[in-house]
């Protein structure tokens, strides 16, 4: 490895082209990453740049973009521009949430159904339950279940993608575990917490690294379907997706409304599908060959 | 083979079980009342007390379930609290708007999924390719809604071509009802084209790379027969895995395309059902759901069969 | 053959058979003769029993199915419908009716007194209006098949009014089988008198309601111009379906692309672009909106349980902006600083000064001096309603930028309906404030006005607690003079304004979208949508 990677990269010496060198054998990845960090710089900084999003202006309503408004406004004349910024905010903390929730509670289970023989057929039954209600069905149910409100929307959405995460990683640690290395560490009297740090979370983290990325965008567009249905966040909050729910009766006649904020949400989605395919490649080419 | 379709159907019915315990105590524990939104608009507090006494939601929630559970049992449904009409008959009459939308769905996708897969593998790294999984990559960004509204706008709207909400059933003609499934199903299929094309191409790709291909080229035989008959068979096992996953995907997609194109379907009577807490209809619906899930698991882990001979049973 | 072409045949065969297929099916398409007029109104009918439920989508199917004793015309005077000839004795005690002649139910039977004194029974139970009718009815009795008697105790002045009330709850007349079901219950099967007849097999709830002409009706004689709900009614057209449309959207373009014929509240914004559609044309109900907007405060907890807190609330309310956000175009809304409806013959001025006096700095102080200390205040508000939802965002920002502390509590309608019955303190589970909508006629009446009233306990949410303003309620009922009626009235709104049962926002007018080029003969009705008499060119 480092002996390819010195000789396909003769000058690393300098740090510039080391990095175009890392852009050309993994421009997936770099694309993603790049347009990433724009998208959180502007959900960090972008916020306290621009105007006030709940302000309303009647008086302005359903403007078309201009010097002024540079998205337009929507039917309370709040600007478009604020609110699709905010939105960044929001979905980004949805989707970054989702998949970080998903990810350690789907790790946890997983781990515990690939190691505890036991009760991985009960987990499993159950997992296999939820699994078998559609995602957005069962959110809807749940966001019904308490008041709308950020948190519930996440653990929504959570709830429903959890299986999916215990499947992969209970799926690599069964195999991990009928390695003849392994099996030869356990004879050999490994204790579980070194045999669970060496051999199998370094293993699963690259599947689950890949798993979240998809995980978290789809949590961006789930949110953006259960605003739609109106069972998502709560209205007044600027989430793209409520902003595009809000704006898809004035599709007609205010199109700024819907597709600023759509092609926001799509590109955010894009980034993080690519970032997830750059590094499924990367880190995980037996995975990459079957998908 | 006989022995495993049954063990498998007695391995779905713990599943059912959990789904039904999880669907039935999540709604009851939901805050909404029926009984409120049923007596409408200016109805007093007392009149809404003696609804939820009628619809029995007074009951101890535990006495509910056992109602419930002993009535479906029986393949008893229950009744809906607002039309007063049997669950199983508000379920069936709406299964055909449904099952069609997602059979004209995957017809879309699979007709034009596997031949761009196909053609992206063969010409792996060139420009069809990049091209194809361009619009792989996208298909996965644009939420179906989007999709919707701008398929409405420009071909039903403006060209005035199809129309732009409805479903057609079929005993009313066959053009009608295709007409009233063409759009629905185009932006419904986007999504799952972009996966089945995806994955269709890296198995080609996987395919394609074994020794007896390359024999088989060497032996002199075109590429569409390679392309077809050694590759599309060999790579066939995850493209109709992935299938099996797209149905999951295409219920909860339907739910919104339903509403988009106002197709009275399955998914819109969830949504309705769970937004007026009709409990009965969603404990219903989501338990039929599940369990079409689980059979189109199960069908599928039978096509392996057919179709990679080294699998047995 | 190369497999290639094969499997591209494949999907081309199949496409071409289909279509093939399809071209025969539909020439023999069945509903071809038939005239159909599909309407999309605001809601699915869902629920059957217009008496059961004060759903306003469930008064139209009524209306549709069933037939009324009275119709209120369009200058809400009560007109003799199902009753032929009617008397009223010198003290205005004894009402004489007699039904018309040919009036049948839909399964063949007969109307007769029996059945009316059936139906009336029930629906006195049931609706608040029948209830305080029937509290002055000494006893109902049947002369003979068609003629029947109600003697009153008092004289109570509006027994035409109550019996053909509209909106919510009317008083339509039933089989006597059906009109014996347990008020509580839901009757089962819907076979009244009307024009048009529910087609039971053919309901989606969810999706489509249908009803099919009914060739025995009798319209009234002589052809009376039809008012409201007055005048002689006849089936236009063979078959009615009522299409659910949930997305305004998709019902816009549905009507421009000729899918739909009649649409019942197209968003104001929209009306731009039908006015341009080829054969769309757009209809006011009448000479007043149709609805009205009230912001509800609960009198049962702090702050407002304290009459100083609830007139602070006037100060933050400036319609103009909640009706800006709503509506938008300012030729469909109107502000109206008043409770009676404006435009309606018993609107006034009365107490109106209170509610023009747009003060947001003002508001918080005169909060505090009520006591408020910035405690949090609960609001409900919907998720998914295409009026309310707006106006309840429009609310909080206004009560923020006041200075308020607000809680928020966002839910569908669906929950806020559930949630505003509670009668907790708003910590466990009860409110403060909903905002909601309501039907102009209604309000247009100290009597039938629902949210005006203050009867404690027994009224509705929000429980506004005022022996005065029931006491003119009361008053109104038994006013002989126009002059007099006019004068409670103006008591009346002025006593409300100043005990706050609710904030109005203002009203406005909800016009029908209807394709000009395929239906004609709609009649204008602000309180019910009327779908008989309309033809089918």
């Amino acid at each position: 490895m480092t002996h390819s990677a010195a000789a396909e990269a003769p000058l690393a010496s300098s740090p510039l082209t080391y990095a175009a060198t890392a852009i050309r054998r993994n421009p997936t990845i770099f694309a993603g990453a790049v347009l990433l960090a724009i998208l959180a710089a502007i959900a960090i900084v972008g916020p306290w740049l621009v105007a006030d999003p709940f302000r309303q202006a009647p008086i302005n309503r359903l403007r078309p973009p201009s010097e002024r408004f540079w998205f337009g406004t929507d039917q309370f004349g709040r600007d478009i521009f604020s609110r699709t910024i905010h939105g960044a905010r929001v979905s980004l903390i949805v989707g970054l949430s989702v998949a970080t929730l998903a990810s350690l509670i789907g790790l946890c289970v997983g781990l515990v159904c690939g190691y505890f023989r036991r009760i991985d057929g009960i987990i499993m039954r159950v997992m296999d339950g939820i699994m078998a209600i559609p995602t957005i069905l069962l959110a809807i149910a749940l966001i019904t279940l308490t008041r709308p409100g950020l948190g519930i929307v996440i653990v929504a959405i959570v709830i429903p993608e959890v299986p999916r995460i215990v499947r992969v990683v209970r799926s690599v640690v069964l195999s991990i575990s009928s390695q003849p290395y392994v099996e030869s560490a356990i004879a050999g009297g490994t204790r579980n917490t070194k045999l669970l740090a060496r051999h199998i979370l370094p293993n699963t983290l690259a599947p689950l690294i890949v798993q979240a990325t998809y995980v978290c965008a789809s949590a961006m567009l789930i949110e953006a379907g259960l605003s739609f249905l109106g069972a998502g966040v709560p209205p007044e909050i600027p989430s793209w997706g409520n902003i595009v729910a809000q704006g898809r009766t004035f599709f007609q006649i205010a199109p700024w409304s819907i597709l600023i904020p759509g092609a926001f949400l799509a590109v955010t989605v894009l980034a993080v599908n690519m970032l997830g395919d750059g590094l499924r490649d990367r880190l995980d080419p037996r995975l990459a060959r079957r998908m | 083979m006989t022995a495993y379709i049954l063990r498998r159907l007695l391995a779905t019915i713990p599943v059912m079980v959990v789904v039904a315990i999880f669907v039935f105590f999540l709604l009851r524990l939901a805050p909404g009342d029926p009984a409120a939104i049923i007596a409408g608009e200016d109805a007093t507090a007392a009149q809404i007390s003696a609804v939820r006494t009628q619809l029995g939601l007074d009951r101890p929630i535990f006495e509910q379930f056992i109602v419930w559970l002993g009535g479906m049992l029986q393949g008893d449904f229950g009744t809906s609290i607002f039309s007063n009409l049997p669950v199983s008959r508000l379920i069936v009459q709406r299964i055909e708007p449904t099952l069609s939308l997602m059979l004209a769905t995957l017809a879309v996708a699979l007709c034009l999924a596997i031949p761009l897969g196909v053609l992206a593998a063969w010409k792996a790294r060139g420009f069809v390719d990049r091209l194809v999984m361009l619009f792989a990559v996208l298909g996965f960004a644009i939420p179906v809604f989007l999709v919707g509204y701008v398929l409405i706008y420009i071909f039903a709207v403006k060209l005035g071509w199809l129309p732009v909400q409805g479903y057609t059933p079929i005993r009313e003609g066959l053009w009608p009802w295709m007409e009233s499934l063409i759009l629905p199903s185009v932006a419904l299929g986007i999504t799952y084209m972009a996966l089945i094309a995806r994955v269709t191409r890296a198995s080609m790709l996987e395919v394609l790379a074994e020794d007896y291909i390359r024999t088989a080229t060497s032996k002199g035989l075109t590429t569409n027969r390679v392309l077809l008959l050694h590759a599309l068979k060999n790579a066939s096992v995850p493209i109709v895995t992935v299938i099996g996953i797209g149905v999951a995907l295409l219920i909860s997609g339907v739910v919104i395309t339903e509403t988009v194109f106002n197709i009275p379907g399955l998914g819109r009577l969830t949504v309705d059902a769970v937004l007026k807490r009709d409990y009965p209809i969603v404990q219903g619906l989501i338990i039929v759901f599940a369990a079409a899930k689980v059979l189109v698991n199960l069908l599928i882990d039978i096509s392996y069969v057919f179709l990679d001979p080294r699998i047995r049973y | 053959m190369s497999l290639w072409r094969r499997a591209s045949f494949l999907c081309a065969g199949t496409g071409f058979a289909i279509a093939v297929a399809a071209m025969v099916a539909t020439t023999t398409a069945v509903h071809a003769q038939q005239k159909v007029l599909r309407a999309v109104l605001h809601a699915d009918v869902r629920t059957l029993d217009p008496i059961w439920t004060t759903q306003t989508i469930a008064g139209i199917h009524g209306m549709i199915v069933y037939d009324t004793l009275f119709g209120n015309d369009e200058k809400l005077n009560p007109q003799p419908q199902m009753v032929g000839k009617y008397d009223i004795s010198e003290d205005r005690l004894v009402y004489t009716f007699t039904l018309r002649d040919g009036l049948k139910f839909h399964d063949g039977s007969p109307v007769t007194t029996k059945d009316v004194l059936a139906s009336l029974k029930r629906w006195a139970v049931r609706d608040n209006v029948g209830q305080r009718l029937f509290s002055f009815v000494d006893r109902l009795e049947a002369a003979d098949e068609k003629t029947f008697r109600m003697i009153l105790n008092k004289p109570f002045g509006m027994v035409l009014e109550a019996l053909g009330k509209s909106g919510t709850s009317v008083a339509v007349i039933m089989r006597e089988k059906d009109a014996q079901t347990d008020p509580q219950q839901q009757i089962k099967e819907a076979v009244g008198s009307g024009p048009f007849k529910f087609s039971k097999d053919e309901w989606v709830p969810g999706s489509k309601t249908v009803y099919l002409k009914n060739p025995d009706y009798v319209p009234r004689p002589g052809n009376e111009r039809a008012s409201f709900f007055a005048g002689s009614k006849f089936a236009g057209v063979d078959r009615i379906e009522l299409v659910w449309i949930s997305d305004p959207q998709t019902a816009m373009s549905a009507l421009v692309n000729g899918e739909i014929d009649f649409w019942e509240n197209p968003n104001i914004d929209f009306l731009p672009i039908l006015e341009k559609s080829r054969g769309v044309k757009l209809m006011k109900t009448g000479e007043f909106g149709t609805n009205a907007g009230f912001i509800r405060l609960n009198h049962l907890h702090p702050p407002f349980n304290n009459v100083k807190a609830r007139q602070a609330m006037y100060r933050l309310i400036n319609q103009e902006d909640f009706l800006r956000a709503i509506i938008g175009n300012p030729e469909y809304y109107k502000v109206c600083h008043g409770m009676i409806t404006c435009g309606t013959p018993l609107a006034s001025d009365a107490g109106s000064a209170m509610l023009n006096d747009f003060n947001p700095k003002k508001a918080l102080q005169l909060m505090r001096e009520a006591g408020y200390n910035g405690e949090p205040i609960t609001v409900l508000a919907a998720t998914d309603h295409n009026t309310i939802t707006p106006a309840t965002q429009v609310l909080i920002q206004a009560m923020r930028e006041a200075g308020l502390n607000l809680d928020v509590q966002s839910m569908d309608w669906g929950s806020v309906v559930s949630r505003r019955a509670k009668k907790e303190p708003p910590a466990q589970g009860g409110w403060n404030i909903f905002v909601s909508t309501m039907g102009t006629v209604g309000a247009s009446n100290p009597v039938l006005h629902p949210w005006i009233g203050a009867a404690c306990d027994k009224g509705l949410f929000g429980w506004p607690c005022d022996a005065k303003i029931e006491e003119l309620r009361t008053a109104y009922a038994f006013a002989q003079t126009d002059a007099e009626k006019k004068q409670i009235a103006r008591d009346l709104q002025a006593r409300a304004i100043e005990q706050v049962p609710y904030i109005p926002f203002g009203q406005w007018d909800s016009p029908y979208a209807y394709r000009a080029d395929r239906i004609e003969g709609i009649v204008p009705n602000t309180g019910l949508v009327v779908l008989w008499n309309i033809t089918k060119k």
